[in-house]
């Protein structure tokens, strides 16, 4: 393994712990007393003392960030206040609905983007190239949310081909369940395309300039072969980067969007544990979701390697 | 005088500048008209006309309370700039000071800020938000706090790698060279070159601080009553779309003209102010 990653590794692991610090000390040190949080100010006092035993905050914070951790690795997060069932099974039930949204919307995009960056780049300053560019600023002005209420007005309201909301579950069948995510899926893809389409048709307009796609032009490869191939392999690298960095934009739209189509998701979980002051399931997820947010920019990290083999050999970026 | 006339002229000639410059100046107008008039109080409920139409009484109708839309949607606005502002300033004024130390010094300090900038973007501003409010209890200013932090490793960032292609230049070894200390380097030299830069992204980042706050006040967990917001207005349209679909369209109009605005203004301001990146877009 190069020095690269091996870096990259500890820092990853560094700021997972960094992040685990925050999110306990803002959640679990810093409001004092969860359990009053929890229920509330007028709660009988006997009520408060009853449900800080169970949490364990009459433990000091260093034993409860410990065992706190120690529960995330092996999976025991414990029970949740408002649901009284386990919250890994809560979050484990959760994310079958929220992973595969991300991953849908973040395929939509990348292959969406890729495709109309480079067609824009190959088609610089004429129609086809501004007609993107266009879309695209509007793309981004967009909120994602009020995107989401649009499509339900088009496709569900007025067109009836999708339900308005809601979640058949998995059980019901691959379609079903996937057909109530593709609009969500969109509605989350479509700012992050527009973003996306911008910078990868900047980047291939950029490597477009270099000497070896004259050279590769000149050895007779066609246009397309050279744009496809060379270009576009080349062009990748801030491409990946912003990639990675949409996926954090990506899971926060989750939060949104799940909350427009009344999805079942960990963004739907979180804003019901708000409204239900169960702030311990609170935290949990958002250390998930930050953890989420490092290893994807981790993995990114990881496909600089892949795309760019100098850097196996200890360049830095 | 004739100079500026000239640069104004030069800049609304750039189509992305002039239409940019037109819709914002139009949200901030909406926000400052709002304080002092409105057609109606935005507030002032009028049950019997809930969810009219748009006449000539109400010119975008009113919402399920029988408040008038168009007064609504103009004191929106401000809720939206303040958040703008304040969440804009917070991050321009700490990421640019770390930035700045961080070109200075290098080695170490640039590492930690580097490393504290990464860990910063692994809490989106919504993340953030809803920490904040899990704990304090939902309302604007949590919702600035949240927004601003994550402002700080943008430009922090940007303005450590424009300050270090400074500090590179012969007219900073000069300045080294006749004993300034870097703190004076930094706010003599380093900082009004990268100024421009900073004005760009303060801009795109004015939009996107309107983009988050109106998705934090669609999910109740910024803006509150009864301060008119146009995230909370789409949220109260989206239940009434089958009825009045225009409750859930105007407010998203709005945000949408203010970020669409705003970006145009960043990309302007940009091409003008840097005309070797305008090939490249």
């Amino acid at each position: 393994m190069s020095i690269f990653l091996l870096k990259r590794l500890a820092t990853f692991v560094v700021t997972l712990i960094l992040a685990s610090v925050l999110i306990f000390l803002v959640m679990d040190v810093l409001p004092g007393n969860a359990a009053q949080t929890m229920l509330g100010a007028d709660a009988p006092p006997d009520a408060v003392r009853a449900l800080a035993e169970r949490l364990g905050l009459d433990k000091p914070p260093l034993e409860r960030y410990l065992s706190w951790v120690g529960g995330m690795l092996t999976g025991d997060l414990g029970l949740s206040y408002a649901y009284s069932s386990p919250i890994s099974a809560l979050i484990a039930e959760r994310m079958a609905v929220s992973v595969p949204l991300a991953l849908i919307s973040m395929t939509l995009t990348a292959v969406m983007a890729i495709t109309l960056g480079v067609y824009a780049a190959a088609r610089h300053n004429r129609v086809g190239d501004v007609a993107v560019m266009s879309l695209s600023q509007v793309g981004i002005a967009i909120p994602n949310f009020w995107f989401a209420i649009l499509l339900i007005l088009l496709f569900a309201v007025h067109l009836n081909w999708f339900s308005a909301g809601g979640f058949p579950g998995w059980s019901a069948g691959f379609w079903p369940a996937l057909k109530s995510l593709l609009l969500p899926a969109i509605a989350l893809a479509v700012v992050q395309m527009a973003i996306l389409a911008r910078i990868t048709r900047s980047s291939v307009l950029e490597v477009l300039r270099e000497d070896f796609v004259r050279t590769a032009r000149a050895k007779g490869l066609s246009r397309r072969a050279v744009l496809w191939k060379h270009v576009l392999r080349n062009a990748l690298i801030p491409v990946v980067t912003i990639m990675g960095l949409q996926f954090a934009n990506l899971i926060a739209g989750t939060i949104v969007v799940e909350n427009v189509f009344y999805l079942p998701g960990l963004g739907r979980l979180i804003f019901q544990s708000i409204s239900n002051r169960d702030i311990v399931v609170v935290r949990d997820v958002v250390m998930l979701l930050a953890a989420l947010v490092m290893t994807i920019n981790f993995i990114v990290d990881l496909a600089y390697v892949a795309i760019d083999p100098r850097l196996k050999h200890g360049h830095q970026l | 005088m004739n100079t500026a006339l000239a640069i104004t002229r030069r800049a609304f000639r750039h189509p992305s500048f002039a239409i940019g410059a037109v819709l914002s100046s139009l949200v901030v107008l909406a926000a400052a008209v709002s304080l002092v008039w409105t057609p109606y109080p935005p507030n002032q409920m009028d049950i019997p006309r809930k969810l009219a139409p748009p006449s000539a009484l109400h010119w975008l109708g009113t919402d399920s309370f029988g408040r008038d839309m168009a007064s609504l949607l103009l004191a929106g606005a401000q809720a939206s700039i303040a958040v703008g502002v304040i969440a804009v300033s917070i991050g321009l004024i700490a990421g640019t000071a770390l930035g700045l130390w961080a070109a200075a010094r290098r080695g170490a300090v640039e590492e930690l800020v580097m490393r504290l900038s990464d860990f910063t973007f692994a809490f989106p501003a919504i993340i953030m938000a809803i920490m904040l409010t899990a704990v304090f209890g939902p309302g604007l200013v949590n919702s600035i706090i949240a927004i601003g932090i994550f402002n700080i490793p943008v430009f922090a960032r940007l303005t450590r790698a424009s300050g270090n292609a400074i500090w590179a230049r012969e007219f900073v070894l000069a300045a080294r060279a006749s004993g300034k200390g870097r703190l004076l380097i930094s706010l003599e030299h380093v900082l009004p070159n990268i100024v421009s830069v900073i004005i760009v992204q303060a801009t795109i980042q004015f939009a996107n601080a309107i983009l988050a706050e109106a998705a934090l006040s669609y999910l109740g967990l910024g803006t509150q009553p009864p301060q008119p917001s146009w995230g909370r207005m789409l949220n109260e349209g989206q239940m009434l779309m089958f009825q009045a679909p225009r409750l859930a369209i105007l407010p998203g109009i709005a945000v949408a003209i203010a970020v669409f605005g705003l970006n145009l203004l960043g990309d302007g301001l940009r091409d003008l102010l840097d005309p070797r990146l305008r090939r490249l877009r």
